[in-house]
């Protein structure tokens, strides 16, 4: 896989805040806003204090218009930071959408009578294309829509779906049937059963889901959405509640005014959680486009949050845990001959072998015993691997070199006349129980020694899985390997389990026995035959490169076709989930400075001795509801940052991670307000 | 005051925790064993009762209720409780065992009476010894105390089958619940202590009120009044008294020890007489003020271990009760502060050591403080020493401690539960901060569970902002204030708070017996049992349903002292954002101007 080559812009590129800057101001239609019940209640308390600034500024009765007119303008400010930050969370999505839009325009595809290539041919508008419809894709054209190859092969462009500019083939049967409408192809002709009508194709979904347009709120986000609203009742009963305390107090003492509607509002705004409900929907948006930065599209939100949940983890060996490829790492002689001979002997007989496998067997052969080698000789005749033989080779100069596994390799030396070294059979048991792939090597009727092919483990993946497993998640390895194979890189790679000589229906029953045990299960696939198995999983992760049953199954598409991509999924789920949780923390601890603030200003006149509860020395009861009402509108921008890229993830036990982040979110919380409000009243005596 | 006795007082203190602690085990496993079915000692004694029982009403014990059964039967038995108690209070000047020959109670009263009983709040805004006929306070007044908490504890048992059970759909059987409660745990216990009590000077007969000659008669001044009330004045407008000379006194009589035991065991604290446990006759000796705070603690504490072994993990118990524990040491560290310093408006005239005002002198500061938390930190509700009388923070004490919706061991079954939703809320937070999707003891914590808790939690807090609105606004709510000022704030705010949550103490300052404060005071102490009992009831129905998640490196772990400290706090914190205005304008503002009158 290469690098992709689209161009990134951050989060913060100038184009993309002015168009969220528009589109924030558009959010404030309370139409738009009731999905968001908090800030809808800002809103309608803004109204309030605004009209109340224009009672004051004619009739001069009630507060000081300044006040009024400033607490106003901090309200609708809060409501346009919270717009703000869930406009600019969608820009970059809504960017990207706009290109592929482009992509998507009406496209004349060759709609063919007989499924043949060559055959006869109408052209019809894309926009008719149904289900099942077979067409003509030629060189040069674009795909008219989703489909499927069941005839011929292709190089096929998909940059317009994965940024990916280097294209990729495309052929009917196998694990590489599936194309995609808006791509194209470069050379070859291909037929394409659609498979997709049209508004229902992949590049569709994927507007919409980019747009955000179908974007709805995960289970997680309504449960969340629910404390938030509870609070907001209680607060605004608490609010309510504060106006008879005052008239009472003021009957009861003679003295003082009862709390003023203004305040009123500023309190309320204050102490409902508006900082979480304001970077809520930033928080989910982000997600996704954190997802969609690393080239992997979420299908649905909930998909994301579950992978933050997932406790078991299914990954095929070859890509994921191992290179693609074993490599040969040592020749084993047997029969008493010598290392260097067996050496020779296993490079003659890869000469002409062009896989990873045998290249290897020629590299080791080469650097770790210095064998010069010739040009490959004139007189060399190739034997290549058959399904028959199961060995391969070349005979050279009169002699035949071969290579195989075990026990078809014994059987050509016994044909030949030969006879077996009994070490042989103790050494090809050996290495197959260290994980290894045992090949025997063999000159004429004589087996000389064994070669070991391993399989290569990924750079830091052992690292890898050991995060995981201090963040309680379990890895299971699944491959076609024999047990004892699988045993021997299972625990070298320490994965936690293995499930060996793996078959589509295994994988399905390991799934569902995990999920019957409570365990969420994610797993990745790409082939027709892993369908079932993805579409059981809880978060199931397909590559693009895929069959189309893979991808329907799935419910996360990983471009880049990159297996180890689901550690980044998980942890991108976690920080969506830790991001709500700090944020909602650090909002209702935020709630116990302000009462500081603005409980004291509410009352003084009525009770001077409630001036002991202004432990922040703030200058009067204007600035310091004021400051309240400010550092509750400017925390929002300033932890937009924060709700876009996401709680840093630690690995690391949940209890040590609760500690951490109460102490971070919590207690920090706690005590910022104090600070920034203390600030602010500063300042607002500074400049009046 | 001396060292030596504040070193008692604390001494006091210690054991009572200590005892509480050891106790909870065996006492917890005891009520896991009868409400899992399983045989216990007593089987022989009350098994064949049971079954009985069981055989007249037509009780099949074996078929279990979904969460709409259990909570329809639950709704259904309290309000035939309800009606049939409304009646016999209005028609007791018809019905036996009357001596006194006391009248009916008006409707208001009644239906107060009737709810305050039913909703295990036994607020009274009766007086028991001049009002309730023994027939009233015996079949009436005692057996509801039995069942409303029996209901409490069923409704407990239920959630934490919710809880406990995986993929399931019924959460047990309300009547063999509410019948094994009765039996083996509430009826055995009551049996007991009131034999104790009756050896300590505690009565229990059915005779008339005695008048009893004093062994001194005492006189003093009465102000004298014309037939209207007024006050007469003599020609200069001095006040014109009269001398009074008493020489006998009426002693109340009654059925109090079988009355008292479950009084404090099923925190009803719906006293015999009006003076409640400051009355000799219902707590006479230090000892029985001991043994009533420990009664009144025992089942809320040893619920929480219920709990552990039901959900199969014992920690999880120990989690909720340390969390318990601590809120409950800090008020009784605070109230004991508040009280051992002392008014210094009395002490400015040279009256040294803690304010002793309305604290009876057998209990002392300790005995008196230590039965004030703990009968507001349960919703019992009984007392034996004034509220109203306490200093200004110390009274804010008893108040925050109900007002925290009454889970620092709470009600029978309602403080577990209620403390439960708290930790649902707790976790949910908690969970989303260690990146998962929430989950308490395996079960996910969805849109349906935050629902519930948020009610469970938020009820009794919404009425009580709701009902001291009102109250502070019209005059019939502001007229039964004794205290103007902060005092009187306090006052509303303690009734609604008390009613609110179940509790049933009172700042005996108000005048609740007003047919405003009768029906706002039902109205809270309905909605504030029924409305998160409804809730519990449906969220157990929501989490039986669910998968078991094991739980594993990446779980919140909710038995470590980490949660149990966010649990505390989240507790606090909902609190104090929801009453700090109130009580800043109440209790607090009180105290500065006390102070600052010195």
């Amino acid at each position: 896989m290469s690098k992709t080559t689209k161009k990134t812009k951050g989060i913060f590129d100038p184009k993309l805040m002015r168009a969220a800057l528009i589109d924030s101001f558009k959010k404030l239609d309370p139409r738009a806003l009731w999905r968001n019940p908090v800030m809808l209640s800002v809103e309608i308390g803004s109204v309030i204090t605004t009209v109340n600034f224009f009672i004051n500024l004619i009739t001069g009765k009630g507060e000081p218009a300044w006040f009024t007119g400033m607490v106003s303008a901090w309200l609708w400010l809060t409501v346009l930071f919270a717009t703000f930050a869930e406009s600019l969370a969608e820009g970059r999505g809504k960017a990207r959408a706009e290109s592929m839009k482009k992509t998507r325009k009406e496209i004349m595809a060759k709609k063919l009578k007989k499924p043949e290539l060559g055959g006869e041919y109408e052209l019809v508008p894309s926009t008719q294309l149904r289900k099942d419809d077979i067409i003509l894709v030629e060189a040069n054209d674009l795909i008219a829509g989703d489909g499927e190859v069941i005839a011929g092969a292709a190089l096929v462009n998909e940059s317009a779906v994965t940024g990916e500019s280097a294209p990729v083939v495309r052929e009917s049967g196998g694990d590489r049937s599936a194309v995609t409408g808006g791509t194209q192809v470069i050379a070859n002709s291909i037929v394409v059963r659609i498979t997709a009508n049209p508004g229902e194709t992949f590049l569709d979904r994927m507007i919409s889901l980019v747009e955000g347009a179908k974007r709805r709120k995960t289970p997680n986000e309504i449960a969340l959405e629910v404390l938030l609203v509870a609070l907001t009742v209680v607060f605004f009963l608490v609010v309510v509640n504060l106006s008879p305390l005052s008239i009472y107090s003021v009957k009861a003492t003679g003295q003082g005014q009862p709390v003023t509607l203004v305040v009123l509002v500023a309190l309320f705004v204050c102490l409902i959680p508006t900082t979480i409900a304001a970077l809520l929907p930033a928080i989910g948006i982000a997600g996704m486009d954190r997802l969609f930065q690393k080239n992997v599209i979420a299908l649905s939100g909930r998909a994301i949050e579950a992978a933050g949940d997932v406790n078991v983890l299914l990954l095929d060996k070859t890509g994921t845990i191992t290179l693609g490829n074993r490599q040969a790492v040592a020749f084993i002689p047997v029969g008493g001959h010598s290392e260097k001979k067996v050496a020779e002997a296993a490079l003659m007989a890869s000469l002409t072998d062009e896989t990873p496998e045998g290249r290897s067997i020629v590299v080791l052969a080469k650097q770790k015993y210095d064998l010069r080698m010739r040009e490959l000789p004139q007189n060399a005749e190739s034997i290549p691997f058959s399904a028959e033989t199961r060995i391969s080779g070349v005979n050279i100069d009169g002699h035949a070199f071969r290579k195989g596994a075990g026990d078809s390799l014994i059987k050509f030396v016994r044909n030949a006349g030969g006879t077996i070294p009994q070490e042989l059979d103790g050494q090809v048991t050996a290495i197959a129980s260290a994980g290894g792939t045992p090949l025997a090597v063999s000159r004429d009727a004589e087996v000389l020694g064994v070669i070991n092919l391993k399989d290569i483990l990924k750079g830091g993946i052992q690292e890898r899985f050991l995060q995981l497993r201090s963040m309680g998640i379990k890895t299971i390895m699944i491959t076609g390997d024999n047990p004892l194979t699988a045993a021997a890189i299972a625990s070298e790679a320490q994965v936690d389990d293995f499930l060996a000589q793996a078959k589509p229906e295994d994988k399905l029953r390991l799934i569902r026995e995990n999920q019957q045990q409570g365990y969420m299960v994610a797993m990745t696939g790409d082939g027709t035959n892993d369908a079932p198995a993805l579409a059981q999983a809880d978060v199931a992760v397909a590559m693009n490169t895929g069959t189309q049953p893979a991808r329907e199954a799935a419910n996360i598409i990983d471009l880049d076709s990159n297996p180890t991509k689901l550690l980044d999924i998980v942890e991108i789920g976690k920080q969506i989930l830790m991001t709500r949780g700090t944020l909602t923390t650090f909002s209702i601890s935020n709630d116990v400075a302000k009462y500081f603030a603005i409980i004291p200003a509410a009352f003084v006149s009525i009770y001077p001795q409630l001036g002991i509860l202004n432990i922040m020395h703030l200058a009067n009861p204007f600035s310091a509801i004021l400051s309240a009402v400010i550092f509750n509108a400017i925390i929002i921008p300033l932890l937009i940052p924060l709700a876009l890229k996401g709680t840093k993830y630690r690995p690391m036990p949940a209890e040590r991670l609760l500690i951490y982040n109460l102490f971070i979110y919590g207690a920090g919380g706690l005590l910022t307000p104090f600070v920034g409000i203390k600030l602010i009243d500063v300042l607002i005596n500074i400049l009046m | 005051m001396q060292n030596s006795e504040v070193f008692l007082d604390i001494f006091q203190i210690l054991i009572l925790l200590i005892t509480l602690t050891l106790l909870t085990k065996p006492m917890g496993g005891y009520m896991s064993r009868v409400y899992q079915g399983e045989r216990t000692f007593l089987a022989p004694v009350f098994g064949l009762l049971e079954k009985l029982f069981y055989r007249i009403s037509g009780i099949t014990p074996d078929a279990e209720m979904n969460w709409k059964q259990y909570a329809f039967t639950m709704l259904i038995f309290n309000f035939i409780g309800l009606a049939v108690m409304f009646a016999i209070l209005m028609l007791q000047g018809y019905l036996p065992l009357n001596p006194q020959k006391l009248p009916g109670f008006s409707w208001d009263l009644a239906f107060n009476t009737a709810v305050s009983f039913v909703t295990n709040t036994n607020w009274q805004n009766y007086s028991g010894e001049s009002s309730a006929s023994y027939f009233s306070q015996l079949m009436v007044l005692m057996v509801h105390q039995f069942l409303s908490a029996a209901t409490g504890m069923a409704i407990v048992v239920s959630f934490i089958r919710g809880l406990a059970r995986r993929t399931a759909e019924t959460i047990g059987n309300f009547w063999v619940d509410l019948t094994r409660t009765v039996l083996y745990i509430l009826l055995p216990i009551s049996i007991i202590v009131a034999l104790v009590l009756v050896s300590q000077g505690v009565i229990q007969n059915f005779s008339p009120y005695k008048n009893v000659q004093l062994l001194e008669a005492i006189s003093y001044e009465k102000p004298k009044l014309d037939i209207n009330g007024n006050p007469l004045k003599d020609a200069s407008g001095k006040q014109l008294t009269e001398k009074i000379i008493v020489k006998e006194q009426t002693l109340p009589m009654g059925p109090v020890a079988s009355q008292e035991a479950i009084k404090e065991l099923g925190t009803n604290g719906g006293g015999f007489f009006n003076a409640n446990s400051s009355h000799p006759y219902e707590n006479p000796t230090p000892f029985t003020n001991f043994l009533e705070i420990l009664l009144l603690l025992l089942i809320p504490a040893a619920l929480t271990n219920t709990f552990g072994r039901m959900a199969g993990n014992t920690r999880q118990g120990w989690a909720i009760y340390t969390a318990m524990l601590l809120i409950f040491v800090l008020a009784v560290g605070a109230l004991y502060l508040a009280e051992y310093s002392g008014n210094p408006l009395v002490q400015k005239l040279g009256v040294h050591g803690p304010n002793m005002e309305g604290k009876e002198v057998r209990f002392g500061l300790g005995g008196s403080v230590l039965f004030s938390a703990s009968t507001t930190a349960t919703s019992c509700g009984a007392v034996n020493n004034m509220h109203d009388s306490l200093t200004p923070l110390g009274g804010m004490v008893p108040m925050v401690l109900i007002l925290l919706s009454e889970v620092v061991f709470g009600g029978v079954g309602s403080g577990l539960y209620t403390m439960l939703a708290f930790a649902i809320i707790a976790v949910f937070a908690a969970g989303l901060m260690i990146g998962r999707t929430p989950e308490y003891l395996g079960k996910k914590i969805e849109v349906m569970e935050m629902w519930m808790s948020v009610i469970t939690i938020l009820t009794s807090g919404v009425f009580v902002l709701i009902f001291v609105s009102i109250a502070l606004l019209v005059p019939a709510g502001v007229s039964s204030m004794s205290n103007p000022g902060p005092h009187g704030l306090s006052e509303v705010l303690y009734a609604f708070a008390s009613m609110s949550n179940n509790n049933g103490s009172a700042f005996a300052g108000l005048n609740g017996n007003t047919i405003f404060y009768n029906l706002t005071g039902s109205l809270a102490m309905l909605a504030g049992r029924f409305a998160p009992a409804v809730a519990v009831l449906a969220m157990a129905g929501s989490l039986v349903k669910k998968k078991y998640v094991p739980p594993s490196l990446g779980t919140l772990p909710t038995d470590q002292l980490p949660f149990i400290i966010w649990l505390v706090s989240v507790v606090l914190i909902v609190g104090a954002l929801t009453f700090f205005p109130a009580l800043a304008l109440g209790p607090i503002v009180e105290q500065m101007i006390m102070q600052g009158g010195v």
